[in-house]
C-alpha cells in the first residue's frame, strides 16, 4: 500500500520511469475503491473499463514520450462534471439516469493532460449541503470515523482522497463545498479565484458562486492539479483570460517577512476549543518560519450566511428550472397533463434540501421582495468584498479556522438546516468576494478528528497561498497521515 | 360618445445573424427538427451561454438609425418561466438596462378619402435583445406535442413604441417603416411569414379628451400587416362595444383569429407571470465603447430619411414621392440608378412608381427581381425625353422589356415603334385626315371643341400611334385657323 500513500509528483516520476504503468497504478486504486467503497460510498460511478482504457492510453503517450507531467496519473472526478459517456448525476433523482454526452472543460483538461478518471464521486444533491447527506445516492461516511459525515457537498471527493481510494480528485465550492469537507476529511483542498477554472460543463449550482478546485493530500499536489485545471475556455463567459501560470512556483519561498491576517471574527464565539487551539498552534508554527501576525476585521462576513441564503438560492432556482422532465433526467411515469408532469416530475426528482432552496431563491426573486432581498443581499456582497480588500492593505493572506468544528455524527444536523448552514460561516464569504480560498489539515481534536485550517488571499493569490500552506506542510505532518483503520 | 384609440406596438425582428445569439448554431430556417440545436440549445446541464457580438452590432445598428441612447454598459436578464419549447427553464433577455433607449421614426399615414398623407414622428420606449424561444407542435403527433429547438437562441431584437398611434392605419404605417428600416439597413430579412418580423399590439381606448389611458389588452403574434389592421379594427370596435353596452376590458393578452376576424382571450391579467427577472449571472454586462459604436457606424448605409432629402433636393421629387421611393432600400437603389442613367428624375419617379410597380405587382414579383433592369428603364425614359417615343410608345417598348426582347433601342428598331419625325410624312396624314373628317371640321369651326380632339385622335390612329401627340396639335391648328 506504499504507493497509494504517495505524492502526485513521486506518483509521475515513477510513471515517467517506468517503474509503474498507469494501468498498474489504476489498478491498484481500482481494487482498493472495491474493498472500501461499499462502507465509505465515496463513489456514484466506478467503471474499471473505462478507466484502464483511458491508462492505456496514458501508457502510450508516456511510452511515445509524450506525456505531461501528471500523464498517467489517476484522478476522481466530482459527479458534478459532465463527462462524456458516463452517469453524470449531480447526487440527484433528478440526473439518476443522465449520461452525458460531452465533456466538461475541466474534464477535457484531465484527458488532455493524460490522467485517468479513477469515477465520479458522491456529492450533496446538486451541491447543495454540508453533510454529503444530501445525496440521492446515499450519504458518504467519514473515513476517520465512518459514523460521521465528511462534510459537503465535494464529501465523496475528500472522503475517497482522505481514505487513499484516489491519489487526488476534483471538487467545487460554492459556500466551502471543497474547503469543509477538505478540513473534515483532513486533506488539502483550494478553491481558486473566481473564473480561473472554466464552469462549462460543470453543472451550475449558483453561478455567480461557483469554482472547481483541487482536493488532494498535500499543497504540492493541488498546485500540480492546478496547473491542469486552470486555463481561458471561450465557452464560459465568466472565465478569465489571463497569462498561464505555474502554481508550483513559489512553494519553496520561505516564509520571512509573510504578514498574516487574523480576523477577529473567525475566532469569535462558536468556534470549538480544540479547532481554536488547532489554529492557533499553526498560527505559531508559521510565526516561526518567519511570519508575522496582525489582527484585522472582517466586520460585513457575519452577514455572509443570510447574504449567501437569498443569492445562491435564487440563482438555483433558476439555474435548476431545465430540470423539467421534458428533454433529459427523470420524468414521473404518470401525469395528467403538462403542468402535473412539471409538478409530479420535480416533486419526485428533487430531494427535500434541494426544493428548500428552489423555494427560497423563488421567493426572494418575486416581484415585490427582489429589492428587499436580492438587491439588498447584492450590496451586501459588495460590501464584504470591500472589507477583504481592506484587509489586503494590511496583510498578505488570511488565516482562520476552515469550519467552525470537525466532523459531526451522520443525522446530527439534518433536521435543523440553520445549524448546518452555520457550517460555513467561515467558507462562504470568500465565495461571496471570488477570492481564492483553501483548507489544509492542522491537528486532530479530542476524538481523533482532523481540523482544517482556512487561508484566504487576495484575487490571483493561489501561488502564494500554496506558498505558505506547503512550507507550513514541510514542517508538520498532519496533512500525510491517513485514517488508521484504513491502511 | 366619441372614442380615440390608442396603440402602441411591440416588435419582435429576428436579428440576421448567421449563428444563434448565445451558442454557434446556425439560425437558417427551415432545417430538420432539433438538427439546429446544439448542446447549449437544448440546455444540458453545466452549458453556458456565449453572446454573439454580431447580434449586438445589430442593436447598435438599430438604435443609430433611430437616434436613439445606446445604453453603454446593458445587461442581460433571466426571464423565468416554465414552458417545454423553453429549454432553459427562463429566456435571456434585457429588462432593467436595454442596450436601447429612445429614438424616432417617422411615419407616412395614407390619406383616408380625399386627404392627404400625413406624415408623424413616433417615439420608441426602448428595444432590447433576447432569445427567442423553440416551437411547439400540437398538431404533428397524436395526443403529444413535439419540440423543435432550431428556432431556440436565435436572436431577437424587441422594438417597444410609445402609446402614440391613434388608428388601425398609424399603426400599419408605423409597423410597415420600422419593416422597412430593419430590412434596410440589413438586420432583419424581414420574412413576416417565416415569422423574421411579428408584432404585438397593445391596444385600448378611451372617451375623446380623456387624459387617462384605457384599459390594454394585448394582441399576440401578428405576421403581416393585414392582420395587425384587421385584428386592430376588431379590438377597438370590440372594445367601444364593449364599454357602450356598460362592460369594463380587464387587461389581458388576447390571440387574433385570421379565420373568423376576431381576437380571443389568451390569458388574463390574473393569470400572468410573475417572470421573477434577475440578472444572469452566466453573461457579463456588455460594454459599449466608442471605439466600437464609431466601427458599427461606418458600416451603415445611408438611411432612408437623408435618402429621402437628398432625392427631394437631386431629382425634384416631392415629399411623398421620396418616401414611397425609399420603401426598402431595393426600390430606392433601382430608382437612383435609373434616374443617373436618364437624367431625369420626376419622370424615372413616375415610371418607377407608375408602369414598374404596376408590372410588378401584376406578376407578384419584387424590385430585385425585376425583369427590367433600372439601367434599361433609364434608356427607356431619355428615349421619351430625346423625343424619339411617346409615353404611349415608350409603354409598349416597356413591355418589350418586360418580355425580355432586347434593349431599347433594339426593341424600338424592331418593332417600328419609333415616333414620327417627319413633319412632311405627318402633314400628309393630316391633310388626309381633314379631308375625310369634314363634318368633324365644320363642328370645330362651330365652336365645338371636342371636335378638335377627335382630329387628333384620328391622325394618332392613322400614324399607328407614331405620330408626336404635340406636333400633331400644333399641326392641325395651324391648318384648322
Amino acid at each position: 500500500m506504499t504507493m497509494l500513500q504517495t505524492s502526485l509528483s513521486a506518483l509521475a516520476a515513477q510513471l515517467a520511469a517506468g517503474q509503474i504503468s498507469s494501468r498498474e497504478l489504476a489498478r491498484q486504486y481500482l481494487d482498493r475503491i472495491a474493498a472500501l467503497n461499499p462502507a465509505i460510498n465515496a463513489f456514484i460511478t466506478v467503471d474499471a473499463e473505462k478507466t484502464l482504457a483511458e491508462a492505456a492510453a496514458a501508457d502510450a503517450l508516456i511510452a511515445a514520450g509524450r506525456g505531461g507531467p501528471l500523464t498517467g496519473v489517476p484522478v476522481a472526478h466530482k459527479d458534478i462534471f459532465c463527462t462524456d459517456g458516463w452517469l453524470t448525476t449531480c447526487g440527484s433523482k433528478m440526473l439518476s439516469n443522465f449520461v452525458a454526452p460531452y465533456d466538461a472543460h475541466v474534464i477535457q483538461r484531465f484527458k488532455a493532460a493524460g490522467m485517468p478518471s479513477l469515477g465520479k464521486t458522491n456529492m450533496d444533491e446538486f451541491a447543495m449541503g454540508s453533510s454529503n447527506e444530501t445525496s440521492h445516492f446515499g450519504a458518504v461516511k467519514n473515513p476517520w470515523d465512518t459514523a460521521r459525515v465528511p462534510g459537503g457537498s465535494s464529501g465523496g471527493a475528500a472522503a475517497c482522497v482522505a481514505a487513499r481510494m484516489a491519489p487526488a480528485a476534483t471538487g467545487t465550492d460554492t459556500g466551502g463545498s471543497i474547503r469543509q469537507p477538505a478540513a473534515l476529511c483532513g486533506i488539502t483542498g483550494l478553491k481558486p479565484t473566481y473564473g480561473l477554472v472554466s464552469r462549462y460543463g460543470m453543472i451550475a449550482f449558483a453561478s455567480s458562486l461557483d469554482q472547481a478546485g483541487p482536493m488532494a493530500p498535500s499543497a504540492e499536489d493541488c498546485a500540480l492539479l492546478l496547473n491542469v485545471m486552470t486555463g481561458f475556455d471561450p465557452n464560459d463567459s465568466t472565465s478569465l483570460e489571463r497569462d498561464k501560470e505555474d502554481y508550483t512556483r513559489d512553494l519553496d519561498r520561505p516564509l520571512a517577512g509573510l504578514r498574516i491576517g487574523l480576523p477577529k471574527e473567525f475566532f469569535a464565539e462558536g468556534l470549538n476549543s480544540d479547532v481554536a487551539a488547532a489554529v492557533e498552534a499553526a498560527v505559531a508554527e508559521l510565526k516561526k518560519l518567519g511570519a508575522t501576525t496582525v489582527e484585522i476585521s472582517l466586520a460585513n462576513s457575519q452577514l455572509a450566511i443570510p447574504v449567501y441564503y437569498v443569492l445562491a438560492p435564487a440563482e438555483a432556482s433558476s439555474n435548476l428550472s431545465r430540470f423539467d422532465g421534458v428533454r433529459y433526467g427523470y420524468r414521473a411515469p404518470e401525469y395528467a397533463d403538462l403542468n402535473d408532469m412539471y409538478s409530479k416530475t420535480r416533486a419526485q426528482g428533487f430531494g427535500a434540501e434541494v426544493k428548500r432552496r428552489i423555494l427560497i431563491g423563488a421567493y426572494v426573486l418575486s416581484h415585490g421582495y427582489y429589492d428587499a432581498y436580492y438587491l439588498q443581499a447584492q450590496k451586501i456582497r459588495r460590501l464584504i468584498a470591500d472589507d477583504f480588500a481592506a484587509a489586503f492593505k494590511a496583510c498578505d493572506v488570511i488565516l482562520g479556522p476552515t469550519a467552525p468544528g470537525t466532523a459531526f455524527t451522520l443525522g446530527e444536523k439534518s433536521d435543523d438546516p440553520v445549524e448546518m448552514y452555520l457550517n460555513d460561516l467561515y467558507t462562504i464569504p470568500a465565495n461571496l468576494a471570488g477570492l481564492p480560498g483553501m483548507s489544509l489539515p492542522c491537528g486532530f481534536d479530542s476524538k481523533g478528528l482532523p481540523i482544517g485550517l482556512q487561508l484566504v488571499g487576495d484575487y490571483f493569490s493561489e501561488a502564494k497561498m500554496l506558498n505558505v500552506a506547503h512550507q507550513y506542510q514541510r514542517v508538520t505532518d498532519w496533512h500525510a497521515r491517513a485514517p488508521e483503520g484504513l491502511r | 360618445m366619441k372614442w380615440e384609440t390608442v396603440i402602441g406596438l411591440e416588435v419582435h425582428t429576428q436579428l440576421a445573424t448567421r449563428s444563434k445569439i448565445f451558442s454557434g448554431s446556425s439560425t437558417a430556417f427551415g432545417a430538420a427538427p432539433n438538427t439546429q440545436a446544439s448542446a447549449v440549445d437544448i440546455a444540458l446541464p453545466g452549458v453556458l451561454p456565449v453572446l454573439n457580438r454580431g447580434a449586438v452590432e445589430c442593436a447598435i445598428k438599430f438604435g443609430l438609425a433611430i437616434g436613439a441612447t445606446l445604453n453603454r454598459v446593458n445587461v442581460f436578464d433571466r426571464k423565468n418561466y416554465f414552458y417545454p419549447d423553453l429549454p432553459k427553464g427562463y429566456q435571456i433577455s434585457q429588462l432593467a438596462k436595454p442596450i436601447v433607449e429612445g429614438g424616432t421614426l417617422t411615419i407616412i399615414v395614407p390619406s383616408t378619402g380625399s386627404g392627404q398623407s400625413e406624415e408623424r414622428v413616433i417615439h420608441l420606449t426602448r428595444a432590447h435583445m433576447e432569445e427567442d424561444a423553440g416551437k411547439s407542435l400540437h398538431e404533428d403527433f397524436h395526443g403529444m406535442t413535439g419540440i423543435d429547438l432550431n428556432r431556440a437562441g436565435t436572436p431577437l431584437l424587441e422594438i417597444v413604441s410609445e402609446p402614440e398611434m391613434r388608428s388601425s392605419a398609424e399603426a400599419v404605417a408605423y409597423a410597415r417603416a420600422l419593416h422597412s428600416l430593419v430590412t434596410w439597413i440589413g438586420i432583419c430579412d424581414g420574412n413576416m411569414q417565416e415569422g423574421s418580423f411579428r408584432v404585438d399590439a397593445n391596444v385600448s381606448v378611451r372617451p375623446l379628451g380623456q387624459a387617462e389611458f384605457g384599459t390594454r389588452r394585448e394582441i399576440k403574434n401578428l405576421n403581416s400587416f393585414r392582420f395587425l389592421q384587421q385584428a386592430i379594427d376588431y379590438e377597438v370596435r370590440w372594445q367601444i362595444e364593449t364599454l357602450e353596452d356598460g362592460g369594463r376590458i380587464e387587461q389581458a393578452t388576447v390571440l387574433f383569429d385570421p379565420d373568423s376576424g376576431e381576437t380571443r382571450m389568451m390569458r388574463s391579467k390574473e393569470e400572468a407571470h410573475d417572470y421573477r427577472y434577475f440578472p444572469d449571472p452566466d453573461l457579463l454586462p456588455v460594454r459599449l465603447d466608442d471605439a466600437w459604436i464609431e466601427r458599427v457606424k461606418s458600416t451603415l448605409p445611408e438611411l432612408p430619411a437623408a435618402m429621402q432629402a437628398r432625392f427631394q433636393n437631386d431629382y425634384g421629387v416631392s415629399a411623398y414621392d421620396a418616401a414611397v421611393l425609399t420603401g426598402s432600400r431595393a426600390l430606392a437603389d433601382y430608382f437612383e440608378a435609373a434616374a443617373k442613367a436618364c437624367g431625369q428624375g420626376k419622370l424615372a419617379a413616375n415610371w418607377v412608381m407608375g408602369e414598374l410597380s404596376a408590372a410588378l405587382n401584376k406578376a407578384e414579383l419584387d424590385i430585385a427581381r425585376s425583369p427590367v433592369s433600372a439601367a434599361q428603364l433609364g434608356a427607356l425614359i431619355a428615349r421619351i425625353q430625346d423625343g424619339t417615343l411617346s409615353g404611349k410608345l415608350a409603354k409598349q417598348v416597356f413591355e418589350g422589356l418586360w418580355e425580355g426582347a432586347g434593349e431599347v433601342d433594339a426593341i424600338i428598331e424592331a418593332r417600328g415603334l419609333k415616333q414620327m419625325s417627319d413633319s412632311g410624312e405627318l402633314e400628309k396624314i393630316v391633310d388626309e385626315v381633314l379631308a375625310a373628317n369634314a363634318k368633324s371640321v365644320e363642328e370645330f369651326r362651330a365652336g365645338k371643341e371636342k371636335a378638335f380632339n377627335a382630329l387628333v385622335g384620328q391622325v394618332m390612329k392613322a400614324s399607328r400611334g407614331k405620330a408626336n401627340p404635340a406636333q400633331v396639335n400644333e399641326l392641325l391648328k395651324a391648318r384648322l385657323q
